[in-house]
């Protein structure tokens, strides 16, 4: 145990780095993938078919890819299209892209399970679409999509250790890194999984607390 | 003011309206009554273009109703309409659902909204609830409350489609009180009920629809009173009954 510790201790600094990283990696693709995510809704739900229908291929496309090979893809294969990237920012592409597909999906099916009534409604004082969209829709929609969407964030902060196959050096990366120097295999990885709990637990909390609020706000 | 030129409706092959024609003066209250399938909510919701109708015209002061048309939007501001469910907005407050409307689709100026928002607040009895949320509210309430949001856009009529039919039945007085005063202020009103007592009281003109058609209609006390026509009076004796 004490061995742990004072090892734990030697390798931490450096698993920080890693887990810094990782938080960059995630924020950056959630900020990304929501935003995308959001479109993609908000094209599939419009009625418009011209619209919707590019938007359901992509999402079709790009859920049906494992995320490792939408990785190796924009990392190794754009740079033959003339598309250089470095690995930080194909790592953040190809989270934001795979995500953007499972957040729209989520927030899809958020607007779609507004009340008709709520529509008519907002339809019957002269609101156009995006008004309606701005301030009757995606309100209430954001409200109950909250869980699944904290789930897609819980996913998508553990999926960023995906990234480590393309050379970022982000939390899992570090730990594989070390374990290969040191064949400290049980301390290591059990720091690197405690250290994923310490983002993970605090966030579920956190979004739980805003859950909460938006409840209690009804 | 609302007129009907032959207007038919369908989904898919089953025609719901078939052919109405009729007229709704400024200023009057026109009381649709029939059984339910006869297609009365279908036609006060072709009038603000919620549903589209196939075959007719629909004229507001002269402007036709097209549900597809650029012109829609701008329709349904001038004309309200009050819905069954109430579906006031669950997010926003009492006073918030009022003010939506005229400060983000008209555009007016937030204070001064506030303070109509406020009058008409008070105006359907519910000072005391400005700042509640539908939630708190009951059926009565969150209907009047529905009215008021109809109000603050200052429309040329309003559209009620079974105002009082999802209220219970101790409710139901204060919302038709409500619809009550705003008829003799000669507010124009197309409603769909089932209150043929408020009918009687109220509406300058009544509307008996029956499979699509307008079976009969005229002067209130007459329909109601002394109807001609023998599916009226089969309704209306089915309908008094159950009073």
């Amino acid at each position: 145990m004490s061995n742990f510790i004072s090892n734990s201790i030697e390798y931490l600094p450096i698993l920080l780095e890693g887990m810094w990283l990782t938080v960059a990696v995630t924020l950056l693709s959630l900020i990304l993938a929501s935003a995308l995510g959001l479109l993609w809704a908000l094209l599939r739900t419009s009625g418009n078919p011209v619209l919707a229908g590019p938007a359901r291929v992509f999402v079709e496309f790009i859920r049906g890819i494992p995320i490792l090979i939408v990785l190796f893809y924009i990392y190794f294969v754009f740079p033959e299209i003339g598309l250089d990237l470095t690995a930080f920012q194909a790592g953040v592409m190809g989270l934001a892209l795979t995500y953007s597909c499972y957040i729209g999906e989520t927030f899809r099916a958020g607007i779609e399970a507004i009340d008709r009534g709520q529509i008519e409604a907002a339809k019957s004082i002269g609101m156009k679409r995006p008004l309606m969209m701005r301030r009757v829709i995606l309100p209430q929609a954001f409200k109950i999509v909250l869980p699944p969407y904290t789930n897609n964030i819980v996913m998508l902060l553990k999926d960023s250790s995906q990234v480590s196959v393309i050379s970022v050096a982000e939390l899992t990366m570090q730990g594989k890194m070390l374990a290969s120097s040191t064949f400290d295999n049980m301390t290591i990885f059990t720091l690197v999984a405690l250290l994923y709990l310490c983002l993970t637990l605090p966030l579920n909390f956190v979004m739980r607390r805003v859950e909460i609020m938006m409840g209690a706000s009804k | 003011m609302i007129n009907f030129e032959s207007v038919h409706k369908s989904y898919g092959d089953f025609e719901v309206l078939k052919g109405i024609d009729t007229q709704i003066d400024k200023g009057q209250v026109v009381c649709l009554i029939g059984p339910s399938g006869s297609g009365k909510s279908t036609m006060l919701r072709c009038v603000n273009g919620l549903e589209v109708y196939q075959k007719g015209k629909i004229t507001i002061d002269g402007d036709t109703v097209d549900a597809t048309g650029a012109n829609i939007d701008e329709i349904r501001t001038r004309v309200g309409m009050v819905f069954q469910r109430f579906n006031l907005f669950p997010h926003r407050s009492a006073l918030e659902n009022v003010m939506e409307g005229p400060v983000h689709v008209l555009g007016e100026n937030r204070a001064e909204v506030r303070d109509r928002a406020q009058d008409l607040l008070r105006r359907v009895g519910l000072d005391a609830k400005m700042n509640a949320y539908p939630g708190s509210l009951s059926g009565g309430q969150q209907q009047r409350v529905a009215i008021a949001r109809a109000l603050a856009m200052r429309p040329e009529a309003i559209l009620f489609d079974e105002p009082t039919s999802a209220l219970d039945p101790e409710m139901v007085g204060e919302v038709l009180q409500v619809m009550r005063s705003l008829a003799q202020e000669h507010m124009t009103m197309l409603v769909v009920t089932h209150e043929i007592q408020f009918a009687r009281e109220v509406a300058d003109q009544v509307l008996f629809l029956d499979g699509g058609q307008i079976v009969e209609q005229g002067d209130a006390e007459a329909v109601l009173r002394n109807p001609q026509h023998e599916r009226t009076q089969d309704f209306l004796r089915r309908v008094t009954h159950l009073e």
